[in-house]
């Protein structure tokens, strides 16, 4: 397929691969972190890590907004939810994240009516075709979906829809990357920059990772080639002693990010003193919420949201891998309690997390496959196989 | 950072209980004991926790394979059911049988290439048909929402009899009710069906073994994505019609150039190919390795999934067969398959290896590996 085949080619992959392998210093162990769940799921799909040398590690990051939502958020939408004629909409990645109580899927199961939708305005759409219901759109994502949220908003609010709200979970990603450089066990060598939520808060917001934390960051884009890509500028950077922002992703990441998109979410949103993250714990200033102007949309404001706090277990170490501390295996509950079908921690939630990404894609053991017998087909006949 | 006042959060009860179900073993040092512990973990018994069925009950992944493991193997436990192939193989006064069953709800009745009533006849030939059997008689139990329009069963039933005459099998009973308004979507449809296993060749996963080749009969995903389209909901258009089709001539072709070669034949319906290739590796206790490569799929399916973020090997068919046979009959079974109609984009997708037993690999295009796992339930679009 053109405009993808070209980003996943295994020949650039492998000539790529060599040169990254050059930069390595020998007896020197190297661990970037990626802090979008969008690369980590890239990583595990396309088996990455197989062109990495072993000295380079790729340290799973916050980035997956499904993942680092707190259950006690889950149970605040449930709640809405199921509350008389009310519709709950939500992304398709959304439906099976449990709060304290079940997912959306379990709340369905029990008679709220929960609808997957691919944007918001599929949710406005739903409210204007259906005037004696009131619709909710869960909103969740980094600032790569709050513009869409706040678009939809601002088109509600034109359009005279009165049965429609959002219920708001948009956060923000450099009070994240700052909590985590803040931790006292951070051992890493360097970034990957998240590609789409650049495209609209663009590159200069991380030159603080670069100037005070001393960690280089590369802006990547999601096909295997750019983030194999972004890895040999990190090296390179590295290398050179160099520490800088660099953008890989620049055909679609401006600099100065999308001024509009920016534009439209400070027109209705604005930042919330804290917000809670599964994982990370409270964060001040890393959450948005619907502003005065736009109350009448403001889900929160509509309903009497119970504004439920769950713990996550205590054997649960979600904190851990999101900062890169752990690997996901050595999570004491990993595969065990914890599994993609009874996910305890955030990790496990989405197919963006790094537990579930490992789970599904990287439960397997490199070395005896590469030493074993998953070799080359054995066929007695020679086979053309296209 | 700092903390909001407030009460003492919540626990939530279910972590808690699947934490102390799992407390007390011990901290596991390498990442292969890790991975031993979790394989030992997937073995065991399945059980339903949930209070309620969810839509992923359905979908054909770990959650359909719980349910039916958990709720019905348990409760009408016999050696034949225990197979768990597409159909049940039975012998009645010495003649050797093929029986199985199925239900067809899709939505919309109507799409590219088919409609339910064609569905219905082609899934229940086809599951006859991976028994190694020539399908013979049917049944159909139609149940129908008070409300919907006679025209549109009359045209169901003109596509049942049509796709019955194209197999060459007949509908020789049914059964009709119809519910109020609201307790069901329009029409579902049962059907049931018998067929003569003429062949003197035993096929099920068990039989499965390493060195063995996989085969897929043509591209796949083809009917899953264009139901998701028909659906309308996603303002997407592709150029793409569903594969519903009567497999029993292609089964049986490769079956002729297989001989007892032949290890397992499934349709890959719900779940897609993925599904039944770790339904394969499970039950054999084998590894299968695919080359993604080599993974036969139209440039509209693969458009729609990078789209929609969804893979194609988990995507249905409906008239695609997944061929398990010995590696020295591999080259003839290909063939076979693709001097048939239905099979002239058959492949040679992987082969079966002894290591890592009960799960399936891909090598990625990309040249990496990674296991493709069940899903849990549908698959779902991420969101960025």
């Amino acid at each position: 397929m053109r405009f993808v085949d070209e980003f996943r080619d295994a020949d650039t992959a492998r000539a790529l691969a060599t040169r990254i392998a050059a930069l390595c210093e020998p007896g020197r162990r190297y661990a970037f972190m990626e802090v979008c769940g969008g690369h980590t799921h890239t990583i595990y799909k396309h088996g990455l890590e197989d062109h990495l040398p072993e000295s380079i590690r790729l340290v799973h990051g916050p980035g997956c907004p499904v993942c680092v939502l707190p259950m006690g958020r889950v149970d605040d939408a449930v709640a809405i939810a199921e509350q008389p004629d009310v519709i709950m909409t939500a992304f398709g990645d959304m439906m099976r994240v449990p709060g304290g109580r079940g997912s959306f899927f379990d709340a369905k199961a029990a008679g709220a009516d929960i609808r997957m939708v691919y944007s918001p305005l599929d949710a406005l759409k739903i409210a204007r075709n259906t005037p004696d219901k009131h619709v909710v759109f869960m909103a969740i994502g980094f600032e790569t979906t709050a513009p869409s949220t706040a678009m939809t908003v601002l088109r509600a609010a034109r359009e005279g829809i009165e049965n429609f709200s959002v219920f708001c979970n948009h956060v923000t990603i450099i009070p994240a990357i700052k909590a985590i450089l803040d931790s006292p066990d951070l051992r890493l060598d360097g970034f990957l920059g998240p590609g789409h939520v650049s495209t609209v808060i663009g590159c200069r917001p991380y030159e603080f990772i670069a100037r005070r934390h001393g960690q280089p960051l590369v802006v990547a884009g999601f096909e295997p080639l750019d983030i194999l890509q972004a890895v040999h500028q990190l090296m390179r950077q590295r290398r050179e002693g160099r520490c800088e922002v660099e953008n890989q992703y620049s055909r679609v990441v401006p600099w100065q990010g999308n001024r509009r998109a920016l534009e439209v979410i400070g027109e209705v949103m604005e930042l919330r003193p804290w917000f809670e993250w599964r994982g990370l714990g409270f964060i001040s200033q890393s959450a948005m919420q619907v502003r005065d102007a736009y109350a009448a949309f403001d889900a929160e404001r509509r309903f009497a949201v119970p504004g439920v706090r769950v713990a996550d277990p205590k054997a649960c170490q979600c904190g851990e891998v999101l900062k890169g501390v752990l690997e996901p295996w050595e999570c004491k509950v990993f595969g065990t309690a914890c599994t993609p079908e009874t996910p305890i921690g955030t990790c496990m939630v989405s197919s963006e997390g790094a537990c579930a990404a490992y789970y599904n894609f990287g439960r397997f053991s490199r070395s005896r496959v590469r030493a074993g017998s998953a070799g080359p087909t054995p066929l007695a006949d020679p086979v053309v196989l296209r | 950072m700092s903390a909001p006042q407030g009460n003492a959060p919540a626990r939530a009860g279910w972590a808690e209980e699947a934490v102390a179900t799992h407390a007390g073993a011990e901290h596991l040092r390498t990442e292969e004991q890790v991975l031993e512990r979790v394989e030992r973990a997937r073995r065991r018994r399945p059980r339903v926790r949930e209070e309620r069925i969810t839509l992923a009950h359905g979908a054909g992944g770990k959650a359909t394979r719980t349910l039916v493991e958990a709720v019905f193997v348990d409760a009408f436990r016999n050696p034949v059911l225990e197979q768990l192939e597409d159909g049940a193989a039975v012998s009645v006064g010495g003649a050797r049988l093929a029986f199985t069953t199925d239900s067809f709800v899709v939505s919309p009745l109507f799409f590219p290439g088919g409609d339910i009533g064609d569905l219905a006849v082609n899934g229940t030939v086809n599951d006859l048909a991976m028994c190694g059997a020539r399908p013979l008689h049917l049944s159909v139990g139609v149940i129908l929402e008070e409300g919907f329009p006679v025209a549109d069963l009359q045209r169901i039933a003109a596509s049942m009899a049509r796709a019955a005459a194209a197999a060459g099998v007949e509908i020789v009973t049914g059964d009709t009710k119809v519910v109020r308004r609201g307790q069901a979507d329009g029409c579902f449809l049962t059907t049931a069906g018998i067929g003569v296993r003429e062949r003197d060749v035993t096929l099920g996963a068990a039989t499965v073994r390493p060195g063995d080749a996989v085969l897929v009969s043509g591209p796949i995903g083809d009917h899953g994505v264009t139901v998701m389209l028909a659906r309308g909901e996603l303002d997407i258009e592709a150029d793409v019609v569903s594969d519903t089709a009567p497999m029993h001539g292609l089964a049986a072709a490769l079956l002729d150039a297989a001989g007892d070669g032949a290890r397992v034949l499934r349709d890959a319906t719900r779940g897609g190919v993925a599904t039944i290739l770790n339904e394969i590796a499970g039950a054999a206790g084998v590894g299968v390795v695919v080359d993604e490569a080599a993974v036969p799929v139209r440039e509209e399916v693969l458009g729609a999934s990078e789209l929609l973020g969804i893979d194609p090997l988990y995507v249905a068919c409906e008239g695609r067969l997944v061929a398990v046979v010995d590696a020295a009959r591999a080259a003839a079974a290909l063939a076979a398959l693709r001097a048939h109609p239905l099979g002239a984009g058959a492949a040679l997708i992987g082969h079966v290896a002894d290591d890592p037993p009960g799960l399936v690999l891909l090598r990625t295009a990309f040249g990496g590996t990674r296991i493709v796992d069940l899903l849990v339930g549908d698959p779902l679009p991420r969101i960025c």
